[in-house]
This record gives C-alpha cells, sequence and structure tokens, in this order.
C-alpha cells in the first residue's frame, strides 16, 4: 500500500512531538500510551511491511514523499526504500525498539525526565527508521546524523552530572569526525554516479565504468563515516564514554541498532565495495583489530556495563571482517542475532543494576544467581549465545563469519581467521568472567546494597525472557540464504567441504576453552585471576587504561587545537597582528596629525610662503601635463 | 495597486512610519513600540506577499521602478527584485519585527530614537539590496552605517566608543575604496558608451581590461570582505557585537554581514568575471581559512556573545566559499546558508539578550545548568544550537551540504586536471562540521548542562521564557524547520538568477552547460 513506509517512519515521530510537547502536563499513563505503543505500532507496519514485500517475492517498494531540493539538472527526493535489508534492519529496530521501550517503564519509573526520555527514545526511533529505509544517501545522511542527536541527548540524559553531560558531547564531536569522511564521500560517489540514490549508485558502480581508485577512495571516506558510528578504531573511544546513559538506551542505540549503522552502510553501498578491493581489505583489517583488541580491554574492565560497551565494539569488529572479506549477507546476520543477544545482555545489566541500586562495580557483586533467578537465566543464556555455543543464535553467525575470514574468495586470510579465532576464544572468557563474578561464586556486595536486593517487575523480566528466547532461536534463520541474490555470498576458496566443519569443531572447541578458562579463573571471586594478572602487571595497566587511546587524542589533538586557537589565532593574530597593526595606523594617525598641527602655526609669513609654494607647484604641474 | 508600488512601499513604509514616530509623545514608549511593530510587521506581510508573486524562472528583474534621479550623472531611482536579493529582503523584513519585539523590556532609554534608528536601518538595509543603480546601492550602503553606529554608541555596553570607532575605521577604509572604484566605473561608462550611466545591467556589459578590474575589484573586496567579515578584516566584529545591544547585534548578525556576501553576488564577482577568477584561490582560501579560524576562536571565548559573533566569521566563510564555487550547488548553497546564518545567528543573540536581561552576565563561568531552572529557554537555545551546528532538516544542513556539494564539485574536475588545491581546500572546509560542534556544544554544556549555577538563580527568582519571548522564538524556529525540510520552493525562485551569475562570471563553463 502506498505510504506504508511513511506511516512507519512517521509513527515513532509522532510519539516524540506527543510526549515532548505535552508528555509533561498529561502525565505517565499518557507518556506510556504513546511512548511505547507508537513502537509496538511501528513493528507492526513494520511486519505488514515486510508481509507486503514478500508477497512481490522481495522485489523493492520504492515511496517517493517529497522533493528536498532541486538544484539545476540534479534531483534531491526524500524517497524510502524497502527491500529485504532494509526490511531486516527495520524489523530489528521496532522489535527489539520496542520491547526496549516496554522494559523502559519500568527502569525509568519515577525518574523527573520521564516523558522526555521516552520523548527522546522515540525520536530516535523515528532517525533510525529513516536511516533504514531512505533510498538515497542524503535521506540515510539525515537519519545517520539524527540517531546521533539521540545518542547525545540520551547519553548526557542526566544533564545535571557534568561528566555526563561530557560524555554525550565526546560521542558526538567523535561521530563528527566520521561524518565529516561521510560527507566526502558522499560527494566523490554523487560526482561520479550523478545521484545519491543507493540502488542507483550501485548500478553505476558494478557497471565498472567508474574508475578503481574513486571507488577505493569513496569506499574508505564512507568507512571512515562507519567507523564513527560503528565504534570501531580509530573512533571506537565514545562508545564506553556513552555507557553514562540510562541502560536501556546503551541496549537500543549502543548496542543493537544505532552502531550498528556502519554495518548496514557498506552492506547497503555493497556494490560500491566490490569494485574496491583496497578498501573491503582496510575493512577486514580494522574490523579484526577492533574485534580482538576490544576483546582484551573487556577481560579487565570492571564496570559492567563498560565490559558490555567493549564488547560490542569487539562485536561490531566481527561484523565489519565479515564485510571486508564480501560476506555481506554474513554481517548482517551476525548484527541480528547480536541484537538480541546484546540487547538482553545490556537489559540483564540495567536489571542486575537496577537490583542494586545503582551498583556497577563487579568487584562489588557476585552470587546473584539465586536472588533474581529471572535476570540470571536470561543473562546466561545470552552470554552462552554471545560466546558462540550451540545451538544459540551467535554460534551461528559467528562461525559463519570465521569461516568466510578463511575461505573468502574475496580477501579471506589466514590470518584474519586466526586472530578472529583468538577473539572468540576471548569473547567467552569475558563473557563467562562477567558472569561468573556477578551471579556465582560468594556475594562480595555491600551489606546495604544486598539487604535491598530484588528482582525487577514483570514489564522488565517478560522483556529478558523474549530477548533470550530468540538469542536462542535467531540463528536458525538462514539470513545470509535469504539476502542472496541482493547481496551475494563469495566464493569458497576450498574445494573441500570438509573444512568448514573442522572450523565448525574448532570454534565450539574455543568457546568451551573459553567457559573453562574463566570458570577456572574467575571461582573465589577471581583470586586465581588476579594472582595471574600479578604477573603480568604492566599489561594489566594497559589493558586497564585502554591502551592509552583517550589520553593520545587529547595530546595530540584536543589540546593542540585548543593552543593553536588560544596562542596562534587570539593571541598572536586577532590581538597582536591585527588589532595591532590597526591600533598602530590609528597612533600613526595621531602622530601625523600632530605633525600637520603644527604647520598651523599662526605666523602669516609662514602661510606667505606656503600659498607661494602651493601656486608654483600647481603652475609646474598644469605647464606639465595639460 | 500596481505590483511595483508594492516594493515601493515595502522599502518605504519604514520611512512613512519614521515620520509617524516623530509624532509620537516621548514618555509613551508604548506608543512608539507599538507603530514600529505595526509598521514592520505591514512590512512583512508586503515581503511576503512579494516573495508568492515573485514568479521562478524567469530572467531579469521582477517589481521594477525606474526613474531619473540625478539626469546629468545617469543615475536613477531603480530598484526591483530578483532571485539574487529575494530572499535577504524577504530575510529583513523577517527579522524587523522580532528585532522590535526582541526589545520590548531590554531599550528602556531613548525609546523614540531607538526604533527611529531600527526604521531607518530597515530602510537602508532594503534599499542595499533592492538598489539596480551603483549610485544609489552607494548611497544606501553608506548611510545604513550611521544607525548602527548610533544604536552602538547610544544603548551599546561599556566600551561601546573603542566599538564604533573600530566598525567605522574598518567600514570608512572599505567605503572610500569602494567609492573610488564606482566613480572609476562611471567614467568608462561614459567614455565607451558617451552617456553617463550607473545601472549595474549596464556595468556588466563593460569592457574592461584585466588589469583594471583588478584595481577595480580589490576596491569593492575590501569593503565587502570587512562587511562580510573575511578573516583577517573580521576584528570588529566580536568588539562591535559585545558592545551592542541585543537589537544591533541581531540587525548586524541577521542582515548587515550579508551585505557583504551579496555585494560580491550582485557586484563584485559579475562585474569583473577576469579579476574574480583571478582572485579565486585567495578568496578561496581566505573562505576556508574564515571557517577554520572563527571556529578555533569560539572555542576560546569565556563571553558568550563572541562565541556567536566568531561562529559568524565561520558561518560567512562557508557562504563565500559557495560563492566561489561558480556553480550552481555552491552558489545557491550560499543564499540559503546566508538566510540560515541571519535566522540562526540572530536567535542566539536574541537568546543570550534574554539571560542577560535575567542574570546580567554574558560570562560563560557564570552560567551552568540552566536545563533545569529554564526547560522552555533550553529547548530553544538546544533548537538554534543544532541549526548552527548544520544538524540535518535544519536550516543550517541545506546550506552548509549544498555550499560543501558545490565546492566538492567545482574542485574535482580541477583535481583531475592536476591541481589538488582547491579540492585540499574544499575537503579542509568539511572539517568546519566537527569544529563547530565543538564550540557550540562546549557552549551548550557549560552554559544548560552541568550543575545548576547561575548569578540570580539561587533566589528562585529565575523566570522561564515569557510568551512575547516564545513567540519571537518560535517564529525564527519554524523558519529554520521549513528551509531545512522544504528549501525547494527558495532554491527554485533563486536558480534563474544563480545561473545569470554564473554566466557572468564563467561564460565558458556556462557555455558548456556545466551548472
Amino acid at each position: 500500500m502506498d505510504g506504508m513506509l511513511t506511516l512507519l517512519v512517521l509513527l515513532p515521530l509522532a510519539g516524540f512531538l506527543l510526549n515532548g510537547l505535552l508528555g509533561r502536563r498529561l502525565g505517565t499513563g499518557f507518556v506510556n500510551v504513546v511512548g511505547v505503543g507508537l513502537p509496538f505500532l511501528a513493528f507492526g507496519v513494520a511486519l505488514w511491511a515486510w508481509r507486503t514485500l514478500e508477497a512481490g517475492d522481495g522485489a523493492p517498494i520504492v515511496e517517493t514523499v517529497f522533493t528536498w531540493a532541486v538544484v539545476g539538472e540534479y534531483s534531491f527526493e526524500v524517497a524510502f526504500y524497502l527491500d529485504r535489508l532494509s526490511a531486516v534492519m527495520a524489523l530489528i529496530v521496532t522489535g527489539v525498539g520496542a520491547l526496549i521501550h516496554l522494559y523502559s517503564i519500568g527502569y525509568m519509573k519515577g525518574d523527573e525526565g520521564y516523558a522526555r526520555y521516552f520523548a527522546y527514545l522515540n525520536l530516535f526511533l523515528f532517525f533510525m527508521l529513516l536511516l533504514v529505509l531512505g533510498r538515497s544517501l542524503l535521506v540515510l545522511f539525515v537519519g545517520w546524523e539524527g540517531v546521533g542527536l539521540a545518542s547525545y541527548l540520551l547519553i548526557g540524559f542526566w544533564f545535571q552530572d557534568a561528566a555526563k553531560a561530557r560524555a554525550g558531547r565526546k560521542a558526538f564531536i567523535t561521530n563528527r569526525v566520521g561524518d565529516a569522511g561521510f560527507l566526502l564521500g558522499m560527494f566523490l560517489v554523487f560526482t561520479f554516479a550523478g545521484t545519491l540514490e543507493m540502488d542507483r549508485i550501485n548500478e553505476a558502480f558494478a557497471a565498472g565504468l567508474i574508475p578503481v581508485g574513486v571507488a577505493t577512495a569513496a569506499g574508505i571516506l564512507l568507512f571512515i563515516g562507519a567507523t564513527g558510528k560503528s565504534a570501531q578504531i580509530p573512533l571506537h573511544v565514545w562508545l564506553p564514554d556513552a555507557m553514562a546513559g540510562p541502560t536501556p538506551v546503551s541496549a537500543l542505540i549502543h548496542a543493537a541498532t544505532m552502531v550498528t549503522a556502519g554495518v548496514y552502510l557498506v552492506a547497503r553501498l555493497s556494490g560500491v565495495y566490490l569494485e574496491a578491493p583496497a578498501a573491503s581489505t582496510l575493512i577486514a583489517v580494522i574490523g579484526v583489530l577492533t574485534a580482538f583488541l576490544a576483546a582484551t580491554i573487556a577481560l579487565v574492565q570492571t564496570d559492567i556495563k563498560k565490559v558490555l560497551a567493549y564488547s560490542t565494539i569487539s562485536q561490531l569488529g566481527f561484523m565489519f571482517l565479515a564485510l571486508g572479506v564480501g560476506a555481506y549477507g554474513v554481517a548482517v546476520f551476525h548484527l541480528f542475532t547480536h541484537a538480541f543477544f546484546k540487547a538482553a545482555l545490556f537489559l540483564g545489566a540495567g536489571s542486575v543494576i537496577h537490583a542494586l541500586n545503582g551498583e556497577q562495580d563487579i568487584r562489588r557483586m557476585g552470587g546473584l544467581a539465586r536472588r533474581i533467578p529471572w535476570t540470571f537465566g536470561t543473562f546466561a543464556i545470552a552470554t552462552a549465545a554471545i560466546a558462540g555455543l550451540p545451538p544459540l543464535a551467535g554460534f551461528f553467525s559467528k562461525d559463519e563469519i570465521l569461516w568466510f575470514a578463511i575461505a573468502s574468495g574475496e580477501g579471506g586470510a589466514l590470518w584474519l581467521w586466526a586472530l578472529g579465532s583468538l577473539t572468540a576464544l576471548l569473547t567467552a572468557l569475558y563473557m563467562f568472567r562477567l558472569l561468573w563474578l556477578v551471579f556465582l561464586g560468594h556475594s562480595r556486595m555491600e551489606p546495604e546494597t544486598e539487604r535491598h536486593v530484588h528482582e525487577s517487575p514483570v514489564t522488565m523480566t517478560s522483556v529478558l525472557v523474549v530477548l533470550a528466547a530468540f538469542s536462542v532461536i535467531a540463528g536458525w534463520f538462514a539470513l545470509p540464504q535469504y539476502l542472496e541474490p541482493l547481496l551475494a555470498l563469495p566464493e569458497v576458496r576450498f574445494a573441500w567441504g570438509g573444512w568448514h566443519l573442522l572450523q565448525v569443531i574448532f570454534a565450539v572447541l574455543l568457546a568451551l576453552l573459553g567457559l573453562a578458562g574463566a570458570a577456572w579463573l574467575y571461582r573465589d571471586g577471581g583470586r586465581p585471576a588476579d594472582e595471574l594478572w600479578q604477573r603480568f602487571r604492566r599489561l594489566h595497566r594497559v589493558l586497564a587504561g585502554k591502551y592509552f587511546v583517550d589520553e593520545f587524542y587529547d595530546r595530540a589533538l584536543q589540546r593542540p587545537w585548543r593552543w593553536v586557537s588560544d596562542r596562534v589565532f587570539l593571541r598572536l593574530g586577532d590581538r597582536l597582528l591585527i588589532d595591532g597593526s590597526l591600533h598602530g595606523l590609528a597612533a600613526l594617525a595621531r602622530w601625523s596629525a600632530a605633525a600637520f598641527a603644527r604647520v598651523q602655526s599662526g605666523s602669516l609669513h609662514w602661510y606667505a610662503w606656503m600659498t607661494l609654494f602651493g601656486l608654483v607647484a600647481v603652475l609646474i604641474w598644469v605647464w606639465r601635463y595639460v | 495597486m500596481s505590483e511595483a508600488s508594492a516594493l515601493n512601499l515595502l522599502l518605504f513604509l519604514p520611512v512613512i512610519g519614521g515620520a509617524l514616530l516623530l509624532l509620537l509623545p516621548e514618555r509613551r514608549p508604548d506608543l512608539v513600540r507599538g507603530l514600529s511593530m505595526l509598521v514592520l510587521s505591514a512590512q512583512l506581510v508586503i515581503a511576503a506577499w512579494l516573495y508568492l508573486q515573485f514568479e521562478a524562472g524567469v530572467s531579469g528583474l521582477q517589481f521594477e521602478t525606474r526613474i531619473p534621479w540625478i539626469a546629468a550623472w545617469g543615475v536613477h531611482y531603480h530598484i526591483g527584485l530578483d532571485g539574487l536579493n529575494l530572499l535577504l529582503v524577504l530575510l529583513t523584513a523577517f527579522l524587523g519585527p522580532l528585532v522590535v519585539a526582541g526589545a520590548f523590556t531590554s531599550i528602556t532609554k531613548d525609546v523614540k530614537l531607538f526604533h527611529g534608528m531600527v526604521l531607518f536601518l530597515q530602510f537602508t538595509m532594503l534599499g542595499t539590496f533592492l538598489a539596480q543603480d551603483l549610485f544609489l546601492f552607494y548611497v544606501f550602503w553608506e548611510a545604513m552605517l550611521i544607525p548602527m553606529f548610533l544604536i552602538i554608541g547610544i544603548w551599546g555596553g561599556e566600551r561601546r566608543i573603542y566599538a564604533t570607532l573600530k566598525f567605522f575605521l574598518y567600514t570608512a577604509f572599505g567605503s572610500i575604496l569602494m567609492l573610488a572604484a564606482v566613480v572609476y566605473l562611471a567614467f568608462t561608462v561614459l567614455s565607451q558608451d558617451g552617456t553617463p550611466s550607473f545601472a549595474i545591467a549596464d556595468l556588466y556589459l563593460l569592457e574592461l581590461s584585466v588589469p583594471v578590474q583588478v584595481l577595480l575589484l580589490t576596491g569593492f573586496a575590501l569593503s565587502f570582505a570587512i562587511k562580510v567579515p573575511m578573516v583577517p578584516l573580521h576584528t570588529w566584529l566580536p568588539d562591535a557585537h559585545v558592545e551592542a545591544p541585543t537589537a544591533g547585534s541581531v540587525i548586524l548578525a541577521g542582515v548587515l554581514l550579508k551585505m557583504g556576501t551579496y555585494g560580491f553576488l550582485k557586484l563584485g564577482f559579475p562585474l569583473f568575471p577576469d579579476a574574480a577568477q583571478l582572485a579565486t584561490p585567495l578568496i578561496m582560501t581566505l573562505a576556508v581559512v574564515s571557517i577554520l579560524y572563527g571556529a578555533g576562536l569560539a572555542l576560546v571565548q569565556d563571553d558568550i556573545k563572541k562565541i556567536i559573533a566568531y561562529s559568524s566569521v565561520s558561518h560567512l566563510g562557508y557562504v563565500m566559499l559557495g560563492l566561489v564555487s561558480y556553480n550552481l550547488l555552491g552558489v545557491q548553497g550560499a543564499i540559503i546558508q546566508m538566510v540560515s546564518h541571519g535566522l540562526v545567528a540572530g536567535g542566539l543573540f536574541l537568546m543570550v539578550g534574554m539571560i542577560y536581561e535575567r542574570c546580567h552576565s554574558r560570562d560563560l563561568g557564570a552560567y551552568g545548568g540552566l536545563a533545569k531552572v529554564l526547560p522552555v529557554y533550553s529547548v530553544f537555545f538546544m533548537l538554534l544550537t543544532l541549526a548552527a551546528i548544520g544538524l540535518p532538516t535544519t536550516s543550517g544542513f541545506t546550506g552548509e551540504f549544498l555550499v560543501l556539494l558545490g565546492a566538492f564539485h567545482a574542485a574535482w574536475p580541477l583535481y583531475e586536471q592536476g591541481l589538488t588545491y582547491p579540492l585540499a581546500l574544499a575537503s579542509a572546509a568539511v572539517l568546519g562540521i566537527v569544529l563547530g560542534a565543538l564550540y557550540m556544544l562546549r557552549l551548550v554544556r557549560r552554559l544548560l548542562f552541568g550543575g545548576l549555577q547561575a548569578p540570580e538563580a539561587q533566589g528562585g527568582t529565575l523566570r522561564d521564557l515569557s510568551l512575547r519571548e516564545m513567540g519571537i522564538l518560535a517564529a525564527l524556529v519554524a523558519a529554520i524547520f521549513y528551509i531545512g525540510l522544504f528549501p525547494n520552493d527558495f532554491l527554485q525562485k533563486t536558480e534563474q538568477a544563480v545561473i545569470e551569475y554564473q554566466e557572468r562570471v564563467l561564460p565558458e563553463r556556462a557555455a558548456e552547460g556545466v551548472r
């Protein structure tokens, strides 16, 4: 039906406007109905849209809403585009989104900014749908910047805490660095393809008429944008700080949906990247390095949300690894499964924090399994899923990534696979570490906290159960195959099919090894691990310091720019050179005026001489030139 | 009423209003304000009507009036609307009532004189935009300075004399050079055509040698560049803004700065196309330097007004960058960016004025956490900030996006010919979106977020926005989002004039059909 996609996008916008303008006055009931009801409605519309798409055998549905601008021969239109890729994304965004809205009712209960919270969350959903459904890079970019805004507002939701407000700003600025790359990439693509509509861009690049150098440059520039939004090296630094926002926000924006926008962007423009092998290789390398390094940091974090944040960075790295070796569908598959288990983990963490009255330090937890069983059960399932234990969701998607990392005919390499596998081991290790330290062993809680431990209300636990269930079954859908031929899988380099089986067995062994290692290292509240780290104190310091990237940026970028602005621009440029010469001129004018004033001495004798000189001068001039 | 007389009415309405103002008693400021408001609102209605009547895709002037003024010199009273001035006229008329409404409570001294000056300014600014005769343009251009000096000099802050003097020295310097160039042009017309004329359309047709063009462009360009202002001719701006009363700042940022960019667009580049092409690398460089330099300076200021003043330097840099791209994308973007900056910077200065009226400080260090006590104020401040950092769906994005795309579009063919510099500059300009966010979000964080801290907050006496203030800001925000979401109508109406601008400056490229 016409207008279906427009309706889908506008529903959350209506929620934002209603709650933003009226929410505070009309009270919690109104806020809940609008703020949670509309996202569920949007999910319904997304399902309907998907059914419509399938009824047409996946033929893309295009809906043009209006013409934003026509400049000369170029036309920029606001149009929505639904194919299987954007349908999957829209379902994840609205489905997981609606669940997290529901969960938020319990989590945010009693907060001063309750209406504002739901307004922002709805605003996020609106921009995210714009991002996912936009036909042109321009509409995608509107959503892209818009989700950045929502993220900024929600990270700094408790704005009275200056540190939280600062974290929001950091996220926005870091993303803006990526966006500068995005814009340049967009301009370059536009210059060659003459359009910003992504289906047409893919066609133009696939036709092979655009030089490889251009495809490579455009691919890298757009990928810079992706590293910002999806928190990949070197722009990953904002995501851990973004944990300052309310936990459901971390689950929705900073785990399940927004941060996967970069993955979606690359998959959406696969036509460009297929023509740019060098850019693809870069993506694979950045992806696997991010996955590995973030996992090492996650090993030593002590804040429950920070562990999950680095885990998210790491998992996103896996997705980029898949993209880099041409397995676009597999990346989307992992995006899909990750959305469920990571949302479950974050919301589980939220439930823990809720139960412990705000405590986030895992060193002061332990033994919670029996006290909050629903939270524990769902958290355990999600942990097993992310660690890659069969037959849970993460097992299928991660296995496919590792398989294509080595087997892909488009850039698969042994070292990508090896580092990826090592990361998979680390993933199991740090996740089970988290499980052990939070839920098992003896309690290390403050007595005051321990007395108040309570399971979360059913609006929260029911969401956990649903997400845990999807963490089990989400891998059973053969998503990569569903997305073919839209996103064709790369050719496999190996003739013998048995290699894949061996890889599967190896991956499972790695996960089990991680589980066993965590069980052994983190018994007794982690004393064996502590003893081990004692021997590698230097390494621990580096990991706990997150490789000191923040410090490096501060010293290499932020402070120099401030220094240049203050010392060179302000003091040297504006004050000394420009105003200095201006004041100098003024002084000169005063001085010369004073000098000329002396001519006016009052002596008639002197005036007569002057007149004579003047007359002679004029006569000479007339005689000479006229 | 013929259509042309509507434009004349638009122009002279403030003069009529000013005359009526003289009849009002000094001790009735409410009447003075009401009358000014009425006059400027009527002007806005006429401007809106003219905008709606303006036909897109038609070459030349619309609503034209041309009558001899000083016959011996060939000077005409000649005004008209085209795609270049249409939006700026609309912007000027739009800001007028808002400026007066914004000054309801802040101006209590010499109310009658103040409103007279505002009306006089409105007249001269519109005259400058509408003038199609160079002599008339120059008269309006100079006359405009008088009320501005007085507004800063009489209702300004402590260092107002210094600021006025600096402003005067800068602009007088520019004006003298421009006058010399105008006189030279007049003599050239006389010797080439035999009859004197100042008609800008005639001047476009002059055949001038390249050295002469360079000399004349220098004369015009210095005058315009000071007004824009482009680095390094910008240091009058922060001082003028800081000392000016709110209304002065709003007019200065909202309209006056566009005189410079409009000057380049209407006169500087198309009158001297060969010189313009020679100067393009220099102007492009200065434009990008302005973007980055202004953004850097805005980051290290603690005076809120200075932050916004320097942000103007940065934002007007985008306009200049768009103008010298000489393609439709860039120039159309530049025009949108002019309007956008007028709305956004005007709005921000109004908001600084509102908080200053409440707390009597412009020092960022004195504030914090206002979002808690002034929620409505904070929402509007946030919305204007979003427009200032060019977030999509706001006018700032429409302008910056088209400008940057246009600059890139112009630079790429040069890059393919082996010329890297323009592309490097266009790419550097994109960094402006990062630096812009840096200083604006710093401002927001220090002003609105963090622990509550404000000079007058402790006693609980801090009142949120009044209905009058909300109305002013709502009008601005609505315009900002309208241009962000639906800029197409504006773009269609300006396109024909921009095509002609391109044909004048770059006839070869236009002939190839490259837009």
